[in-house]
């Protein structure tokens, strides 16, 4: 009996005292913090993917919070309704961003671009990149070695075996460009997802003349200027023999898709048309 | 016998070529002369389209610190200025020329007479090996005058001849220094003049008992110049491992060989220099080995530069029909070949034909952490825990490992039982740490 | 011709390989066991091989139903560590003792963590510690050494050398017969002549660097020399503590683990070091016997520590200018 009130007599002290220095320390040490960093983290999706360039998700509420306004902040996982909501928190106003999705610019499948050599070495993009231009003739392509798969924190894009190419989820992926980033061979781009999510772009990067690049690719952007001239919207540049559909004039009327001789203009989530034949296989793959 | 302290490893040694004669080939239809080197800056091409050239010519002009002079190698007309892929197995700008004739400019002394006498002044020694694109033959192709050329205020004590050849399977060095004896010695006499220095060592490894023999006899008749046998080592090439083998000195962390008085010039660059020098012969040939286990007809050839590699192989017997991979250089540090239609550049030093059953690597396996990578690693790193750390994106922990020191020789995925891929995560590694670095130095 | 293959250098390999090394280490385990069937017979063939064929059989259930991995078998880690364990056992413990130590050493020290290369203990001593923490008795009443024994759980037992010393009962066995192993203990640990030519033959075969036997052995034989030194009448001679027990198999097979020991040779020294403290330490002051396995498991424990503060020596880490 004597034994267990000695002890709890002790422990009871040892605890006190404890908290009482705590209490102290505490006080003494406080840091204050802006309650709303709090509030607006609490409104932000968590995922800490770093696609608005702040280190995190409490990163990117503080940076909210001391800024003066929020128009270059975007939180491109949460998207406008996130942002909608921090700025109700922070009584401030933010403007209604389009919202992006990431697209692969190439279109070299294995049959489009046949293979020359074998690569047998880690499967690592990077590693690969620094190595050699890549499997095929076309050293601007695909090297189909997953390290965008490999940087997607939300399992929106996956290589298919059979083609050996990228495929962004449009459902999954948030446009948070790790995958652009990670890809070495700069592939990767952040598009408007447009209306319906109906997009067009050129699904190339070679920069080689026509010739040489056709010779490597069937899909490949020749240069030909031919939907330079076709589009009425002047949405359309050719800079170092590649095509570039810049998508905050292109009104998606499709006239470059009709006249693009290799196929490397690629349309999304349009409904199927009358008169022009089919859409090449590979424009649905990367969809 | 001599060598380096830390690590090393022993590759089969392979040399079916050693002590062949050096064969001159043919002269090719048409030549693509690389306009840029492994590194630094593309040289500057100074020709256009249809200009007729001559062996010796100037075509491209040094572009920057790191950058070289390149020559035509052959006499004809200009075709045109164009991306050539190459060893590195990237599209490149190159020259190409059409060969007409053999013609050479007159200011060459094309004879294989052997001038002994140098009178001339160091700045003047500087400005013909500067002017005549003079690299470093053993890999990195770094321009040979900024080698002799110390920062200001350091001074060398000595110089270091690297004639090593530790690759296994190429001889070129070898060929190379049985056949052009008198002329390394010549040129390194002039070395030793340019950098004013007293002591020069030729390093050989024992491999090479006759190399070693012809030199040291004829080393007598020059004062200063003596011949090191070394203990067969990879990567005894290397620089570090060489000054540490010859003169039992460390070349610290992130510093060059000035920084413990020496320098180091491959024997390659040595001839090369002699002819530049003495013949006013710019760097338009080179000697290259074809070799490989079923290779017809192993063999030194002497090459022009921009010579496509395919009519080298054609003029030696050909391509084997089990060939599975194609090694530009040695086999730990040379680049597989996407196709042999490159051009010869200054730092190609041999094709290699690796059979079908060698070229594939082993699956890999679970670390063991058997402790191999580390014994073995000439530079007393911790191979595993880089790759490792590269494996997950561990950057500031990768360069406190001091991944920048790697020589990235190999030694550690040739040892490592589990197959592991160690030297691809550390290039990697290196790749992004260095970039890092940079960065910072910028900000 | 195909396709040709591109790959980053080098494009040559030595040919080592995993499966080569656990067979060398077998191999050299050869003399010991050899040594063992002769002194304690039947028990120790029925004790050996029940001990490789169940660890080899739950590798082989773990990696296929468990983990569904690839079948790693093949590469000899499994029967390797099997073998250990039955060195480490007496000849005379009941066979479902050694089918527990075997499920504890693979299954738990070995799979749990990822397999090989990722354990952090070495997967045979987990065994056995777990063997002797739970059956005491059985796992320290050592059959008596009898050339070619025939009998086996009904074997006459004896002391081993250091039970008599830390009770200062019964005779000690002579050194000559020590070190050519008659006297009681595990089957695999009383030659300490067949473990020496196994620890010469890993060092030929470049298996293993003499830094942690020699560093283990050195020092158990100054530390234990010191306390002789002392106080002979209280504590055994340094000879008497290298030959006896699991020391020298320890020293040579168990610590020598290249999953769980330092990753360069300064690291390895340390551990030797702590190893051979410990283990006179436990001898010479604790509860059991015998420390050896207790030894190597707690320096296992501190092996990451040591891979991470004590680095290879690096190249050019003491600057020399002058010649």
């Amino acid at each position: 009996m004597n034994l267990i009130l000695i002890s709890l007599i002790t422990l009871g002290a040892v605890g006190a005292v404890s908290a009482i220095i705590l209490f102290f320390v505490a006080k003494k040490f406080h840091v204050y913090e802006d309650p709303r960093y709090d509030e607006v983290e609490a409104a932000l999706p968590a995922a800490n993917c770093g696609g608005c360039g702040f280190p995190g998700c409490r990163g990117f509420a503080v940076a909210c919070v001391e800024a003066e306004s929020l128009e270059k902040l975007n939180c491109p996982v949460g998207g406008n309704e996130t942002m909608q909501k921090v700025a109700t928190i922070l009584g401030k106003t933010v403007a209604e961003a389009a919202p992006t999705v990431a697209v692969v610019r190439c279109g070299g499948t294995c049959d489009h671009r046949p293979r020359t050599s074998d690569y047998d070495g880690v499967k690592h993009c990077f590693i690969a990149h620094n190595l050699f231009s890549g499997e095929s003739g076309c050293s601007f392509g695909c090297l189909g070695l997953g390290d965008c798969e490999v940087s997607c924190e939300f399992d929106a894009i996956h290589i298919n075996p059979a083609t050996k190419l990228p495929e962004v989820d449009e459902e999954k992926c948030t446009s948070c460009g790790a995958c652009v980033k990670a890809c070495p061979k700069l592939l990767i781009e952040l598009r408007k997802k447009g209306p319906k999510s109906r997009r067009i772009y050129v699904s190339c990067r070679n920069e080689e003349r026509g010739p040489i690049a056709k010779k490597s690719c069937d899909v490949s952007c020749i240069a030909c200027t031919k939907c330079e001239k076709v589009c009425p919207h002047e949405a359309i540049t050719i800079t170092n023999n590649l095509a570039f559909i810049h998508d905050d004039k292109c009104t998606l009327c499709r006239k470059c898709v009709e006249v693009c001789p290799t196929n490397a203009i690629v349309e999304l989530n349009f409904p199927p048309r009358k008169i022009k034949e089919p859409i090449s296989s590979e424009a649905e793959l990367v969809s | 016998m001599k060598t380096f302290r830390i690590g090393g490893i022993h590759p089969k040694e392979n040399k079916f070529s050693a002590g062949k004669k050096i064969q001159t080939i043919e002269l090719p239809k048409q030549v693509v002369i690389p306009l840029s080197h492994y590194i630094g800056t593309p040289s500057e091409a100074v020709i256009k389209k249809g200009d007729l050239v001559k062996v010796g010519q100037l075509i491209g002009k040094a572009n920057g610190f790191i950058s070289a002079n390149v020559h035509s190698s052959v006499s004809g007309k200009v075709t045109k200025v164009d991306v050539q892929l190459d060893a590195t197995g990237y599209k490149r700008p190159a020259v190409f020329i059409d060969v007409e004739g053999d013609e050479w400019l007159e200011n060459i002394d094309k004879s294989s007479d052997i001038v002994r006498e140098c009178t001339l002044p160091k700045d003047e020694i500087l400005r013909r090996i500067q002017d005549a694109g003079i690299v470093g033959l053993g890999g990195a192709t770094f321009p040979a005058h900024v080698k002799l050329t110390p920062p200001p205020g350091k001074k060398a004590e000595s110089v270091i001849i690297n004639a090593v050849e530790c690759e296994s399977y190429l001889t070129n060095d070898h060929g190379l220094m049985l056949e052009k004896a008198e002329e390394i010695l010549i040129g390194i006499k002039i070395i030793m003049q340019v950098l004013d220095v007293k002591k020069a060592f030729i390093g050989i490894e024992a491999n090479k008992p006759d190399a070693i023999k012809l030199l040291s006899n004829l080393a007598k008749n020059y004062t200063g110049i003596e011949v090191v046998p070394l203990k067969v080592s990879y990567p005894q090439g290397g620089e570090k491992q060489l000054i540490d083998a010859i003169l039992r000195r460390q070349v610290p962390s992130g510093k060059i060989p000035i920084e413990v008085g020496t320098v180091v010039q491959n024997v390659g660059t040595v001839f090369a220099i002699y002819e530049a020098v003495q013949k006013n012969k710019p760097m338009i040939e080179r000697i290259v080995t074809v070799t490989g286990k079923s290779a017809p007809n192993p063999g030194n050839y002497r090459v022009r530069i921009g010579t496509m590699l395919s009519e080298l192989a054609l003029d030696a017997g050909g391509v084997p029909e089990d060939t599975g991979k194609i090694v530009g250089g040695g086999p730990m540090m040379g680049r597989s070949l996407m196709t042999l239609d490159v051009p010869t550049a200054k730092g190609s030093a041999g094709i290699l034909y690796i059979q079908k059953q060698e070229s594939i690597r082993k699956p890999i396996q679970n670390c063991i952490r058997c402790t191999k990578c580390v014994t073995v690693c000439p530079m007393g790193l911790e191979p595993f825990l880089l790759m490792n750390q590269s494996e997950r994106n561990m950057w500031p922990e990768m360069e406190a490992n001091r991944t920048m020191d790697c020589i990235e020789c190999g030694s550690c995925s040739y040892t490592c039982p589990s197959n592991r891929p160690l030297l691809d995560y550390i290039r990697f590694g290196k790749t992004t740490v260095g970039g890092i670095i940079r960065n910072r130095a910028v900000k | 011709m195909d396709k040709l293959v591109i790959s980053p250098a080098p494009h040559i390999h030595g040919g080592d390989s995993v499966s080569k090394n656990m067979t060398t280490v077998i191999v050299a385990l050869v003399p010991a066991l050899l040594v063992g069937l002769y002194y304690f017979g039947l028990g120790a063939i029925i004790v050996t091989l029940t001990a490789v064929i169940s660890c080899i059989l739950f590798e082989y259930l773990i990696q296929k139903y468990i983990l569904k991995g690839t079948n790693s078998i093949m590469d000899g880690s499994a029967a390797l560590t099997g073998l250990l364990l039955a060195l480490n056992l007496p000849s005379n413990i009941p066979l479902w003792m050694v089918i527990i130590g075997s499920l504890v050493a693979i299954g738990i020290a070995k799979m749990s963590f990822g397999g090989l290369g990722n354990n952090p203990f070495n997967p045979a001593l987990i065994g056995r510690v777990f063997l002797l923490i739970s059956f005491p008795v059985a796992m320290t009443s050592w059959p008596k050494p009898i050339p070619f024994n025939p009998s086996y759980l009904d074997a006459e037992t004896a002391a081993t050398p250091l039970a008599m010393m830390k009770s200062h009962f019964g005779t000690l066995p002579t050194t000559l017969d020590l070190f050519l192993g008659n006297m009681g203990g595990s089957l695999g640990e009383v030659s300490v002549l067949a473990l020496l030519i196994g620890l010469i033959y890993l060092l030929i075969k470049k298996i293993i660097t003499w830094h942690i036997p020699i560093s283990i052995l050195v020092t158990v034989f100054i530390f234990a020399g010191i306390l002789n030194l002392a106080n002979p009448e209280q504590y055994a001679s340094p000879v008497i503590h290298l030959f006896s027990g699991g020391l020298m198999l320890g020293a040579v097979f168990m610590a020598t683990d290249y999953v769980t020991s330092p990753m360069n040779p300064r690291g390895m020294l340390v551990f030797g070091v702590g190893i051979g403290i410990i283990t006179v330490l436990i001898r010479t002051f604790g509860a059991y016997p015998e420390g050896v396995s207790f030894a190597i498991l707690i320096m296992n424990a501190f092996t990451p520590l040591i891979n991470t503060y004590i680095k290879p020596k690096r190249f050019g880490e003491k600057v020399k200018v002058n010649n």
